[in-house]
């Protein structure tokens, strides 16, 4: 512990019991007591996994490793590490016959496309896996992830709950030391694994921290682009990612409704998710 | 001395029959603790973040679940919240005490939150008065959450000479920086209930709902301040509880003895001096 907190630091004893409660509570309204999660070695997954351990109790937990053929095997060692830290069941489902399947017939796409179909075979996987263990699938997408739009909609970014969206990387980094995660998962270049030698940090073309710091002040602060530049960010990366927040909105929200009737769904039909329940 | 059990329960959203059988359940629980009066969070009956479930779940004057919080408060006083409709259609936020079977005085929340991820102005009425209710056990000033971020309730219910400021929310948890040891949200409730207690030297009387709604955690933390400010008893984290407090009745008196504000209050300077700003139109 520094002496000097980093701003974005948080009390993650308090984090903690207010994700596990959060799964817990939301879980039970929808009858649940059990969770399923793509387990990718990565610290995401890691993190949303051992707070559905705590949440549901380990055994509650199942983890899925849905490696395709170019997925880096140290990966698949990492997913291993966790599961067997955490003593959460692990499974695993190759997913490169059912993606070949499909992306034979495209020899076409490209990086982005491939990428895209990887990542919606997995979420079918673990959809499909949530009805016969009776878990609910959880989400193990963070806010830089959540405000960047970098990830696939209607692929990793499905769930049913998500315990991280309200957590930059800083904070998820932070999280996953508090929870006691294995060091060589909080230590590793965070990627989407979907193409060798991929890195978000080389992808997105900024830091994590440049993410976290600009985006924290832009959306927590509440500060304008020019106060941000003003705390010492480049103006041209803040307005990339203020640009990049904007465009990504869509993934953010359910599709459009086009209204025609007095009362429509997602418009002026306003109930919470939990309704009933 | 009067015992008061604060329950800090977790309603279920839009559900009036579960909610009132955990209500009925909580009365029993705190008339065997021997309490003279329960108080119950914000919208208690119908759970909080209602939007369209607002109009369904709305109680006329005497309707079922209202009526069986009268019979109940037959041998405890009742505070419970719920949305009022009102005979003009209007709904409103509101918090009422039930005392020898039947309703003796209600408060509708004056300040609604709109903001954020509030929409209460949207699905409410807002109530238009700050009333002092008389109860046997004295008199309380009833406070519906945001009602306790302004001043005019407090100061109002300060010159009513209230015994008691009865505040009842449905807040959420949030803000939580490292280097804090609780919840930012928790900090700056205790820090107003501190200052209403000491400004006003009455009680504050403070029960906030637990649980979850669509992702966000209701906070908790439910206490009890004396009239000087100082702290009686809280209830720590966020699980469901109850805070079983016996208020020294003759506290209010002593502390308005030793430091006697209201006397010193000017309501008439501020009276003339709202006005004159009226005239010039910046009211």
């Amino acid at each position: 512990m520094s002496a000097t907190p980093h701003p974005l630091d948080l009390n993650v004893e308090l984090v903690e019991q207010l994700l596990v409660r959060f799964l817990r509570i939301e879980a039970r309204k929808f009858g649940f007591q059990r969770a399923i999660l793509g387990l990718s070695g990565g610290i995401d997954s890691a993190v949303s996994a051992a707070l559905a351990a705590r949440a549901y109790g380990a055994e509650q937990v199942v983890g899925v490793m849905m490696p395709y053929r170019t997925s880096s095997p140290a990966s698949e060692g990492d997913a291993r590490t966790v599961a067997a830290a955490l003593g959460i069941r692990l499974e695993k489902t190759d997913i490169s016959s059912m993606a070949d399947g499909y992306l034979s017939t495209m020899p076409d796409a490209d990086r982005l496309r491939r990428g895209n179909v990887m990542a919606r075979c997995r979420m079918i996987v673990l959809y499909d896996r949530s009805v016969p263990e009776r878990a609910l699938v959880i989400g193990t997408s963070n806010k830089t992830e959540l405000l960047l739009g970098y990830s696939t909609q209607f692929g990793d970014a499905a769930c049913a709950l998500n315990p991280l969206g309200d957590l930059y990387k800083h904070q998820v980094w932070q999280l996953a030391r508090h929870l006691g995660l294995p060091r060589e998962v909080i230590d590793k270049p965070p990627t989407a694994d979907l193409f060798e030698g991929q890195t978000d940090e080389g992808e997105l073309g900024f830091s994590y921290a440049e993410a976290d710091g600009i985006l924290h002040a832009l959306v927590d602060e509440r500060r304008t682009v020019d106060e941000v530049v003003h705390l010492g960010w480049p103006r041209a990366l803040v307005e990339r990612i203020v640009t990049r927040m904007a465009a990504n909105q869509y993934k953010r929200q359910p599709p459009l409704v086009a209204k025609l009737g007095e009362r429509t769904v997602t418009h002026d039909f306003r109930y919470l998710r939990d309704w009933g329940r | 001395m009067t015992r008061v059990s604060l329950a800090q329960i977790e309603p279920a959203l839009g559900d009036l029959r579960k909610n009132l059988a955990l209500h009925e359940a909580e009365i029993a629980t705190a008339r065997a603790a021997g309490a003279q009066m329960i108080a119950f969070p914000e919208l208690s009956l119908t759970g909080y973040f209602l939007k369209d479930l607002v109009a369904e779940v709305a109680l006329a004057a005497g309707e079922g679940p209202l009526q069986r919080l009268a019979e109940l408060s037959k041998d405890i006083t009742i505070a419970a919240g719920w949305a009022e409709r009102a005979r003009d259609g209007r709904i409103y936020n509101t918090l009422g005490i039930f005392e020898d079977g039947k309703l003796i005085g209600a408060h509708r929340k004056v300040h609604l939150v709109t903001y954020g991820m509030f929409d209460e102005a949207r699905d409410f009425a807002a109530g238009d008065r700050f009333r002092a209710i008389e109860s046997k056990h004295g008199r309380f000033g009833v406070l519906v959450c945001e009602d306790m971020w302004h001043l005019d309730g407090m100061w109002l219910h300060f010159l009513a000479g209230v015994d008691a400021l009865l505040a009842c929310s449905a807040s959420p948890a949030r803000g939580v920086p490292a280097g804090e040891a609780q919840l930012r949200s928790q900090r700056t409730w205790n820090t107003i209930h501190d200052a209403a207690a000491a400004l006003t030297q009455a009680h504050v009387l403070y029960v906030n709902r637990v649980g979850c709604e669509d992702g966000i955690v209701f906070g908790g933390g439910s206490r009890v301040v004396r009239p000087d400010g100082s702290e009686q008893a809280r209830l720590e984290g966020l699980d469901a509880g109850r805070l079983v407090v016996d208020i020294d009745a003759t506290l209010v008196r002593r502390v308005r003895t030793a430091t006697p504000l209201r006397r010193d209050e000017k309501p008439q300077l501020v009276m003339r001096d709202l006005r004159a700003l009226e005239d010039q139109g910046e009211l």
